[in-house]
Formats: structure tokens, sequence, C-alpha cells
């Protein structure tokens, strides 16, 4: 419980931020919330020689809308997307992170960068088919959701780069619905499914988007589900045969509570259940 | 039983007071070991063995040393101890084989997390660097893990000198069981596993030893500090004079603090070598693997009965694993079942053997509630299922089986005489909160929409006050001691007062009802109070606190110290009212003559003359204190009855508890708020035990679960509202007639929340299961009665955790020798 050495700095701009990675090269480390990276610190799985402290960063937080979407800033703690129940299904999500304690330190920005196949919000940026923007020290570049996530704690933010801010598409007229399951409440998500649905003026599914949390290495879109429900109408027997896709092609990480066939099972389960509640709504 | 004078009023007896502990911990001035520095102190951090078996080819300890503020490391062979831990059972005409369990092992590892070297120097952070650089290089031996296959021929052998791993075969019983099985019209037979948990108290082990010219100081979370004095004087050759062994505030126990452990002997040797203080602060990942686990029994039950319900037998075996080495109770802890094997009924035929077995994995010791939890699961589990087969209604069984009110004291057919009970009238008080007509209407209608709930019971009876010396001690069941607690009542010249406690509370509020208990007595309020304890340098030895005997015995003992304090005020009273002493009575604050309230003196007054020596009886001895050693006749019985209602789906396997209601009776309340919390906790104990906790080792003898992120402790968030009440049924015992409370909870639970689970899933073929219930579990199990095949499921590896086929058709094998291995 007692970390491997460290130094510690607290940049006061984002170009401070930016020298201060690249000094301290591929050991150098960003801290947000620090609710992923300190536990691994104590455990001595992770050892970085530097931590580069975004707190002081002005202009990181802040959930704003405009022209259509939302701007969240990456050091935006989980609790005030709670509190932003307008951003529907992302707000939703974040209130069943871990604990309170755990939402007022972790950010959207962090959980994101991390990478985590477990943690909540990353299928469903996935599934609103959001963005983030990065920062380097030759520029900024906005990377979509679909290119962010590359295997198991890897991700499109490279050594040196910062993650500033996430991009959300307002989703008008889209219903929601979000099932996790875990043992305890402030678990990790043994498997977790995100639901958007858009009716059309018929009643049929006009659009739907799945994602798919803790099914692979890195977060998923139930792409067959999608397929097999737009369109369709939106009744129990279409969702259940849709939701019986929502394991396709996955190849989910076993762990002491879950078999891989269980979560595949799970998956289906709970799909379901995102659906129906999305179509209710 | 001495009689003891009863306070003629009760004014803070069976008041919910707030905790007197409460304002100093809630605001962070709570002094725990940690919190302690002590000038010049060293820090110590200790090499752990990552093999679960392995021979130690070398040690290399230069890199550490030559590390800045290093000042040594310490390995096995450097420690000359006159004895190890200590193991303090020595059971009358049983063989127990005992390992030698030096502090640092020596020439070989046989668990995960044993200790290997210690290396002390100036910093926290930098001692745990260095012990990154003492080099270890083993080579790896079979490894055993299952105890079942630990007990197989051929099995590696955790002890080669023993050319077994049965460590001991102990049983208790009466009655005769030819006659049970001949007598009965139904057996019914099932394998029960009551897997391995942690204590997992929120303070982790800590001490400071500060050696100094030929005196140690050992602070230390303990929860029987005089007992640890003792070892320790042992161990390193000294007097108990020279040691003085503090327990500041401590952190709680649940039972993982009873013990010696390597830490607390390394931390003085180190501070013997060194010269300086020196701390070790244990953590939360080494906790899980070093710090003695609980349960983990297999126990092969049988029951018999006739068509009317009437049970004519009951046999247990049950295989204990008890890790590679032994801590202070370990061989002993299964015995514990076999104490309350009889539960709440007359069974007249009886028997219990426990089979101790040696693994690769830490010991398992006490905690809340040692052998008593398995003992109530086993039995309220097979009552369930025994009412099952007799198409009988559970409680029905129950109530026809039941040791009557009226019978006690009672004698079971084990030889223990239970001194009181009211199990009918639990249960129909529980009953009360507890509509089962409208329950079972409500239940049919929802299974009709697809949702499954169900209820299960646990009638409950348990034996704690651990005491009697003569039932417990050396020539009872073995225990290397005497049980009986001690008290100093000391009242000052200005009329308030300071109780020395033998017990070691750490968590339980006892501050809080002891103070009531004297308050009531000597006419003060319990503000007036002080309560110390956990300090060898204070007051009589004492036993500690644990085996919920804090209140029965030590707080009896501290009730007749201050009927003796009381006694001398009266004479002191009388003397200067000119009455005689047993005309003096205590009323409104006042020692005064019956009738005549308004000439009576304050406790002020009374010990102002006692200290400055005025006007005092001829002959009397001057100063108001008195100390009493009680050891008490018999243990205390408490008991109740649960109800669990849980809803599970189905298709998931997730258990979702719905109602939680119980019915508790441990005495006369001394402050019921604190009955309350206790039955809170023991009850989240247990289920965490039952839906989410379980110290997982793999095949290969790897501690899976070394955090909590895979230990999986339920917090707040996961555990119902409790709906508790009382019965008061006072145990003629001891004169405030309690019984313990601390453990209670957790002794009862677990049963009635799995067999609400079984309830709940018969319709869809679930007849019986066995903890924890992860919903992977309870989903395949809903499965394998359906008929359909189930992926593997990885929680069940490195143990016996399987209903040996038992699950969907409710029965399978059930002896030992015929369901042994996996």
């Amino acid at each position: 419980m007692i970390p491997a050495e460290f130094d510690y700095v607290a940049p006061t701009s984002l170009d401070e931020a930016l020298s201060a990675l690249r000094e301290g090269g591929e050991d150098a480390k960003i801290l947000a919330g620090g609710h992923s990276l300190l536990p691994l610190m104590k455990l001595r799985l992770a050892a970085p020689t530097l931590l580069v402290d975004l707190a002081g960063v002005p202009g990181l937080t802040g959930i704003e809308r405009d022209d259509g979407g939302w701007r969240i800033g990456a050091m935006t703690p989980h609790i005030a997307m709670e509190r932003e129940t307008d951003l529907g299904l992302a707000s939703v999500v974040a209130r069943t992170i871990a604990d309170p304690q755990v939402r007022h330190r972790g950010t959207i920005g962090g959980s994101l960068a991390h990478g985590d196949p477990a943690s909540d919000q990353l299928a469903i940026l996935l599934a609103y088919e959001g963005s983030v923007v990065i920062r380097g020290e030759s520029g900024e570049r906005e990377v979509p959701a679909a290119e962010l996530f590359h295997d198991y704690l890897t991700t499109a933010v490279a050594d040196g780069e910062v993650l500033t801010e996430v991009r959300l598409p307002a989703l008008e007229g889209y219903a929601h619905g979000y099932e996790k399951f875990n043992r305890r409440q402030e678990d990790w998500a043994m498997v977790a499914v995100g639901a958007l649905v858009k009716k059309g003026a018929d009643g049929s599914c006009e659009d739907v988007r799945v994602g798919l949390t803790h099914m692979s290495s890195v977060p998923l879109r139930a792409t067959a589900v999608e397929e097999a429900l737009r369109g369709r109408p939106l009744d129990a027997g279409s969702i259940a045969a849709a939701a019986e896709h929502a394991a396709d092609g996955t190849e989910p990480p076993a762990d002491l509570n879950a078999s891989a066939d269980y979560k595949r099972h799970l998956a289906r389960v709970l799909c379901r259940r995102a659906l129906e509640t999305a179509a209710a709504a | 039983m001495t009689a003891v004078e009863q306070p003629a009023t009760q004014k803070w007896v069976g008041q919910g007071l707030r905790r007197k502990e409460d304002p100093r911990m809630i605001t962070g001035r709570g002094r725990y070991v940690d919190d302690m520095t002590l000038p010049g102190m060293l820090y110590m951090a200790v090499v752990r063995s990552p093999e679960a078996h392995a021979k130690i080819v070398s040690i290399d300890t230069a890199g550490a040393l030559a590390l800045q503020g290093v000042h040594a490391v310490i390995v096995g062979e450097d420690l000359e101890l006159a004895s190890g831990v200590p193991m303090a059972w020595v059971p009358p005409g049983v063989e127990v084989k005992t390992p030698e369990h030096w502090p640092l092992a020596k020439g070989e590892v046989k668990y995960v997390g044993q200790g290997v070297a210690v290396v002390v120097g100036d910093d926290k952070y930098a001692v745990v660097d260095a012990a990154e650089q003492v080099l270890v290089e083993y080579d790896p031996l079979p490894v055993v893990v299952d105890p079942e296959k630990a007990l197989a021929a051929g099995s590696p052998l955790v002890h080669e000198e023993f050319g077994t791993n049965l460590t001991h075969e102990w049983s208790i019983g009466g009655g005769d069981m030819d006659a049970a099985w001949s007598e009965a019209d139904v057996v019914v037979e099932r394998r029960i596993v009551n897997h391995r948990t942690a204590g997992a108290p929120i303070e982790p082990r800590v001490c400071i030893a500060d050696y100094r010219a030929g005196q140690l100081d050992l602070h230390l979370t303990s929860q029987n500090p005089h007992l640890i004095r003792l070892f320790m004087a042992g161990e390193l050759g000294m007097s108990e004079d020279s040691i003085r062994v503090i327990a500041p505030d401590v952190g709680g126990g649940f039972g993982v603090k009873i013990s010696h452990y390597p830490e607390e002997i390394l931390a003085t040797w180190a501070s013997k070598a060194t010269g300086r203080p020196v701390k070790w602060t244990e953590t939360r990942s080494e906790h899980m693997s070093s710090t003695i686990h609980g349960r983990d029994q297999i126990d092969y039950v049988k029951v018999g009965a006739k068509r009317d319900g009437t049970i004519t037998g009951l046999e247990c075996t049950a295989i204990a694993d008890l890790g590679a080495f032994y801590t202070l109770l370990t061989p002993f802890i299964p015995c514990f079942t076999g104490f309350v094997i009889s539960g709440c009924y007359k069974i007249p035929n009886l028997n219990f053997v426990a089979k101790g077995v040696f693994t690769n994995k830490m010991a398992t010791d006490a905690t809340r509630g040692a052998g008593r939890p398995e003992a109530t699961h086993l039995i309220e589990v097979m009552i369930e299922q025994l009412a099952h087969e007799l198409e009988m209604d559970p409680l029905e069984l129950r109530r026809k089986n039941f040791i009557a009110k009226e019978d006690f004291p009672a004698e079971v057919a084990i030889g223990i005489v239970y001194d009181s009970g009211d199990y009918h009238g639990s249960l129909d008080k529980l009953l009360t909160h507890v509509d089962l007509d409208a329950f079972r209407r409500e239940q049919a209608e929802l299974r009709e929409r697809g949702v499954y709930r169900g209820i299960g019971f646990s009638t409950w009876m348990e034996i704690c006050g651990l005491a009697p010396s003569r039932a417990v001690g050396p020539t009872g069941v073995g225990l290397q001691a005497g049980f009986f607690e001690s008290s100093l009542v000391r009242v000052h010249a200005t009329g308030s007062a300071t109780v020395y406690s033998g017990t070691a509370p750490h968590g339980q509020g006892l501050d809080t009802s002891f103070a009531q208990i004297v308050a009531d007595r000597l006419g003060i309020t319990p503000d007036q109070v002080d309560v110390m304890h956990g300090d060898t340098g204070t007051g009589p030895w004492g036993l500690g606190t644990y085996g919920s005997r804090s209140l029965a015995v030590g707080g009896e003992s501290i009730a007749r110290s201050t009927a003796k304090v009381v006694e001398k005020a009266k004479q002191i009273a009388a003397h200067q009212l000119e009455a005689a002493p047993e005309d003096i009575e205590l009323a409104d604050g006042k020692f005064a003559v019956k009738g005549s309230p308004e000439k009576g003196l304050t406790l002020a007054e009374i010990a102002g003359a006692a200290y400055v020596t005025m006007d005092m009886p001829e002959g009397m001895e001057p100063g108001l204190e008195e100390t009493t050693f009680y050891d008490p006749e018999n243990f205390v019985f408490p008991f109740g009855a649960h109800a669990c209602i849980v809803d599970v789906d189905a298709e998931t396997g997730k258990i979702d508890i719905v109602r939680y209601v119980c019915v508790d009776d441990c005495g006369p309340a001394i402050n019921p708020k604190l009955i309350d919390g206790q039955i809170h906790g023991g009850i989240t104990h247990a289920i965490g035990q039952v839906l989410y906790e379980r110290v997982h080792y793999d095949d290969d003898g790897q501690l899976v679960t070394g955090t909590f992120v895979d230990y999986a402790l339920p917090s707040a968030a996961d555990v119902p509202s409790f709906e508790t009440d009382r019965t008061e049924t006072p145990s003629p015992v001891n004169s405030l007639g309690v019984k313990g409370v601390g453990e209670a909870g957790t002794i009862a639970a677990s049963p009635a929340i799995l067999n609400s689970v079984i309830d709940a899933l018969r319709p869809l073929g679930v007849e019986f299961l066995n903890m924890p219930l992860s919903p992977q579990h309870v989903w395949s199990q809903i499965q394998l009665a359906a008929g359909r095949d189930v992926p593997a499921d990885p929680g069940k590896q490195g143990g016996s955790w399987d209903e040996h086929g038992s699950g969907s058709a409710g029965s399978g094998p059930t002896s030992p020798s015929e369901g042994g291995g996996l």
C-alpha cells in the first residue's frame, strides 16, 4: 500500500503540463482523479516516476451545451455528469459509478484515457458516437469514439498527450436504458449494456445504438443487435430476438466471478432489459 | 452463585445512551497504534513468500542492507527464541499434530504470505523499497489446497514429518446413533460447505515495540493484551513484570486480533537489535494473506426423524481446513461447532467429529462466532431440508422439537446444560412481524409473474460468555488458561469513579454499557464513570474481549466490584448517620437511612470521608475501591429467531434481500442501541459470507482475493434495513441476567438467508445450495435443475465448493469417504 518513489508536479497551464510530460518521458503519468492510477501505484502494479497533476490546469472542467451537442471538460468529475440530467443516458450511467466518494474525485477524461473496459462511460461514448479532443505539443485533434480504444488500458492518447474534452451529440428524440450487473453496488461492471433507441413516427425502431461494457478487452458496440432491431417494431418479440445477438463475436474476459459463457448470457439478458426500458420510455 | 444485590432503581441501565467513546472517534481524536510516533522510531516491512510451498534455497540481503537508511535485515535463522508462535489448546486424550511455528520461515515456506525476512529502517517508505531488494530463491514443492484432497492417499504433505495432513480428530456426542437411524422414518444427508472468510476489521494490525534497558513496551492492536504479555515473556525469556502491552483504541477485531502474531515478536526482536522503537503497520493486502481467516469447514451432516417430525438423531463430520500453521486457537475452533450441535432442539442422539487438515494456506482461527455460525448453519439448513422431506411446515418441525421453556435449565445429549431459553416465545414474536399466510399468498402471485420470492428462517441459540474456567480451561476442553474476568472499581475522593476492566473492548461500546451499570449502583451518572482497559500496566490481569464474554463475564465482575464498594460506602454512611449498615439504602443519589432520605450522604461525601479519613468506622481502611476476579458457573445461552425474505433474479442468479426481521434474546438490555448495533453488524457479517465474501486460493495456492476489489466485503448499499426486536429472558448465571450479543447476528443469520433462496427457487427444481451464493453459482444451479448444461464456474477453482451433485437432486453423496474429492 506504499507506492514506489515518484516526483509530482502541479502545472497551472496546459502548455506547462505538456512540457512536464515531455520532460518526464514515457514514465510520466497524468494524474486526474487518481481513482485508477493511485491504487495501481499503491499495489506497485504501476510505478511512474513523475505524476503531472491536472487539478490546477484551468479550463478542463465543466459541462456546456452548444449547437446540438455537449462539451464536457476532461477533469469534470462523475458527480457533475450525474447532476446534469439533461445528458440523458450519460447522466444515468454516471450515477451508477462506484460510490459517492469516487464520483466526486473520479473524472470522465481520466476514465476514458485509462481505457479500462470495465468502466461505465467507455461503451456509452461509443453508443453516443461521441468523440474526444486530445492535445499534444504539436496541436489538437478530435478522435471519434470508434477510434479511441485500442486494447486493454490502451487508447489513442499517446505519451505526452492530454485528453482535454469529451464531446457528445445531444441525440434529440432518443430514449435510453442502462443495465449494469455487478456483485456489489460499488463494483466495476461484470457486464453492462447501455441502449439508445429512437422511435419512428409509426412506433418502430428508427435508430438504435447499444454499448457493451466488459465484454472484451475494449468497449464494444453490439452492432448485430442494432442491425436486427433497426426498422423493426419495438415490441417484446423483436427486442428479445435482437437481444439474442448481444454477445455475437465477443470475447469477454473471465474472472473470479464470471466465466466467459456466463457473461455472454448476461449480455443477452441485460441487452433485452435495456432495450425494453428504452422502448417503454 | 453468590447473591449480588441489585440497585433499587435502574436509571441508566436499559437506556439507549449514545456511546461515550464516539465524540473522540468521530472527531478524529481517537488514538490508534498507527497514530503514535515514538522518539527515534524505526519502521519494519516484512518480506513475504510468493510461493505456497517451496524450499528456500537462498536469501540475499546484501542489496537491501546497502540501501541508505536500512538498519537491519532479519531472517529466520537470526532469531533465537525460547518458543514460537503459541497455540493454546491441549485437549485431554487427543493428540494434535502441532508443527513448530516460528515468526519467520526456516528453510521452507508453506503458504503465500508467510514471512521470510524483515527489513528495519528509518522511513516507512524506504523499508518497503528495501524489502523488494531482499532476493529469495525458492525451489517449489507440491501444493495442496483442497482439504479433502489433502486427506486422500498420495496427497502432497504440508508437513513431511507428520506423514499425513490430518492434524487431529476430536469428537463429542451422546445417546446411541444406531438407535437414531433405526428409529428414523426419514434420513436426510447433505454436504454443507462453510467457506473461508476474512475478519477484515477497518483497522489492520499494527504494533510498536519499544525495548529499553530490559523493559519492553508493546503498543498493539490486540483483543487481549494480558495474554500477549504472557506469551512474549515466554518466547523472549523475559519476566512478565518487564513487559507492558498496551492496546489503545482498537479499530475492530472480529476475532482476528485475539491471536499472537509473528510481527509483534519480530518488531520486538528488531527493537532489541537496534536499540530503537520499531513500528510495523499491516497493509490491507498483508491483512488478507497473513492475518487469520475464519470458517473453512465442510460438514457431512445426517439427520433422522420419525414421520411425525420427532428428530431421532443428528450426526456431523466436519472437515476443517486449518491452513499450514496454527495460531492461538486454530485446531480448537471446529470443536465449538460440536458444542452447539444440538441447536434449540431436543435431539436424543448426537455425534460430532471434527477432523483438522493441513493445507498450504494461512491459518484459520476465531472470527466472529468461531465455529458456532457453522453449527447454526448446518442445523438450520438441515431442519428446512428435513421439513421438505417430511412435507411438513419448517416452523412446525422446529416447534415440535424445541426444548420447552419450562424444561430449562436443560441438559442436551452432549452433556451441556443450557441455562435459559424460550424458543417458542421468540419464534412467536417473530411471526407478529412477519405475516406468513400473507407472504405465501404474495409469493404465489409473484411466481405467476416470474418473480421468485422466498422466505427462510433460522431459530438459533449459541453458547457464549467465554468462561467458565472449569469447562473451558485445562481440565475442561483443554484451553491453557483460566477464563474469569477481573475488575477494579475505584471511587475517587470527589465521588466520580474509574473502572479498570480486564476485557479489551475494540468497538463494542463497552465503555458506555459498563458506565451505565456502575452509575446505577453508585448513584452517579455514566459521565462520572471512566472505563479503562487494554493496558497491562494498569489494573489487574484480564482475559480480554472475544467469545461474547465482555458483558456477561467482565460486566458481572464490575457489578460485583461495585457492590463491594457500595457495601463499604454503606458502612461509612451508617457510621456517620448513627444507623446500622443494613438500614442504609441508596435512593436518588444518596445513601440514607430507610425512611429518612432527607439526611442522606452523597457518594462524594462518603468518598471524601474515606480519603481524608474523617469520621470513618473504627479500624476501617481508608480509600474506596474494590477488585473482583469473577469466574462464572456456566456459559450463557442467547437465542432468537430470524426471517429473511429474498427475491432471486432467475435469469441472472442475483439475489436481493427484501426484508430481514429478527427477534433476539440476550437477557435484560443494558443499552438497546448497542445491542441493535451488534445485531446489525453481525447480520451484515453473515450476509457478507452468504452472498459476497470468500477468501479464495487457486489450485496453485495463490491467494486470488488479496484486495477489497476481489474480496467482496459488502457496503451499506448492499444490505437491507434491518427490523430488530427483542425478548428478554434473564440468564440465571449472572446477577445482570445478561448474555453476549456480539456474535449473535453472525451466528444466526446465514441459514435464514440460504433457506430463503432455496425457498424462492424450489419451483425451478433447486432443492439445496451451498454458500457463497454468487450470481453465477445460483444461475448455474437453476440451469442444472432444469437439466441444462452450464459453463464451468471460475469461482470453483481451488476448493471444495461444489454441491457434489446435490444441487438439483437434493441428495447426493454425504459421507466424507464416498464424497471426498472433486
